[in-house]
């Protein structure tokens, strides 16, 4: 599968109100048209369609009789999956062409009536009974454990999950679409509304409206294409629980298994990455994906971002477009740990370019630090 | 509540806790369930928990999600691994949430539910 598909379309759009114009079906038909443009394909090239609520309403909507689906549904790192599908399905002969696509308006639906479509859980939920009745507060509640458990057992501070937000926002600063640009410090965060303890405010992402959305086709198909391609390099997914009580070392996340499953298809080291886009839901969450995928140790995390090695200048570009902490998080915000990996390996990004950017990850957490979905790309001189 | 989990809320009826478990593992089996994971057989059985355990790890609650016994003061969530083995969530009540640490032990208190059942919260050992 190695190098057998490629990105050849993305698109992706927020605000620094927070809010968008438009909503539902149109932002997605929006985005969908701006990255097949950005490829200089149509919608008639199609053969595949990736959506996480529902494949067939969605290419129903669009008139388009595709020959592989995909409504994979794991939360934020849903469309890390659905590219490791694509990759696949596109590797096998199954399709030429896929698309895939977000949207959410959670924050300007506050002021319109909607009925905002939510993820379905199919089945018996056995939270409803060993978990709901204690009133954790979702989704920060699970988090807080993590975070809990890794200063016990590995001395990890407040100080050191603060710098993640802190490094996070001076990538913001770089980035017009950003929520939040203005800089702040590590007292800043710890000064912040204690949320659910050691969570304060600005270690918790954003609540904004965003969308986007990217096209796959074949290695073969993508070099006669408008934009350089982003080969799919490495893929893999792994979930080890779906309730934060079932998660078996509240340290560790499946992120051990999809990585280093990424990583081996693409032939790479940690030291080979030029940029992590690392789901960051919250702090804690960014911290345990820079154990888990091989960055450093287990334990030390903390000490790894507190030199500001992930911040501008720093020996790991992370989040260079803002991040779920200071760009934009609609809910599910994998689409665009892709389209940010997309910009900057074609050299794109603008102010916030990653000089000589040539491999990069998109690492996707879903649920409760459930299900993580790891995706190496990499330029043509990575192949 | 389900039929598989009804023996599990009957016996807090009577302010007991119980744990499934499978009699060819000899290993207990926490969430309930129709099948043992490790065998995929059915010889299950109800057995009484110690009750005690402790805090693997927590967190303190400024701004509840919900409507709880706690009203608007601060409490503890938290997951408790009893002496067992199986991993709980609960909350951890009888002591300021401030004092509250990984690692410390914990035995079951009980909360009256409306319906006569009872709530395995846990409390200092
Ligand atoms: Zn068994």
């Amino acid at each position: 599968m190695r190098g057998a598909a490629a990105l050849v379309g993305v698109a992706d759009i927020a605000s620094p109100t927070g809010e968008l114009d438009t909503h539902g079906r149109a932002l997605e038909v929006a985005m969908v048209g701006a990255a097949l443009a950005d490829a200089g394909l149509t919608l008639a090239d199609v053969d595949g369609v990736c959506h996480p609520m529902s494949s067939m309403l969605f290419a129903e909507y669009l008139g388009v009789h595709p020959c592989f689906t995909d409504s994979t549904m794991t939360g934020g790192s849903s469309f890390e999956v659905h590219l490791e599908h694509a990759a696949a399905a596109i590797a096998a002969g199954l399709c030429d062409v896929v698309i895939d696509v977000y949207a959410s308006t959670p924050r300007s639906d506050r002021g319109r009536q909607v009925n905002r479509p939510r993820p379905q859980m199919m089945g018996p939920n056995p939270a409803i009974e060993w978990e709901v009745p204690f009133a954790l507060r979702q989704p920060m509640g699970p988090y807080a454990l993590a975070a809990s458990r890794h200063m016990a057992v590995y001395g990890t501070t407040s100080e050191q999950l603060a710098q993640i937000a802190v490094s996070t926002r001076h990538w913001a600063a770089m980035n017009p679409q950003a929520r939040f640009r203005d800089p702040i410090t590590v007292d800043d965060v710890l000064a912040s509304r204690m949320e659910c303890s050691p969570l304060h405010l600005l270690d918790c992402c954003l609540v904004t409206d965003g969308a986007g959305a990217f096209v796959m086709t074949s290695a073969e198909r993508a070099r006669d294409l408008a934009k350089p391609p982003v080969y799919v390099l490495g893929a893999g997914t792994a979930h080890d629980h779906s309730m934060i009580s079932q998660m078996p070392d509240l340290t560790t996340t499946a992120g051990v298994v999809s990585g280093a499953n990424a990583f081996r298809m693409a032939g790479i080291k940690p030291d080979d990455v030029d940029l992590l886009m690392s789901y960051d839901s919250f702090t804690i969450t960014a911290l345990l994906h820079l154990e888990d995928l091989g960055f450093c140790a287990k334990g030390e995390g903390g000490a790894f971002v507190e030199t500001g090695a992930t911040a501008p200048g720093g020996s790991l570009p992370m989040n260079t477009n803002g991040g779920g902490l200071s760009y934009t998080h609609p809910g599910m915000y994998g689409m665009f740990l892709i389209t940010e990996s997309v910009k900057q390996l074609r050299g794109e990004a603008g102010d916030r370019q990653v000089d000589g950017a040539e491999i990069a990850i998109a690492h996707g957490s879903g649920g409760l630090l459930s299900c993580m979905s790891t995706a190496v790309l990499g330029t043509e001189a990575t192949l | 509540m389900s039929e598989t989990s009804a023996p599990f809320w009957d016996a807090t009826r009577d302010r007991r806790l119980v744990i499934q478990w499978c009699t060819a593992c000899d290993a207990p089996v926490w969430f309930p369930r129709d099948v043992c994971l490790g065998c995929l057989g059915d010889a299950l059985e109800w057995r009484a928990a110690s009750g005690r355990g402790e805090v693997y790890a927590f967190t303190v609650e400024n701004k509840p999600a919900m409507p709880t016994p706690f009203g608007d003061e601060p409490y503890v969530v938290a997951l408790v691994e009893l002496a067992e083995g199986p991993r709980l969530m609960t909350n951890v009540v009888g002591c300021p949430p401030q004092s509250v640490t990984v690692g410390m032990p914990v035995q079951v208190t009980w909360e009256e539910l409306s319906d006569g059942r009872n709530l395995p919260l846990f409390e200092p050992a």
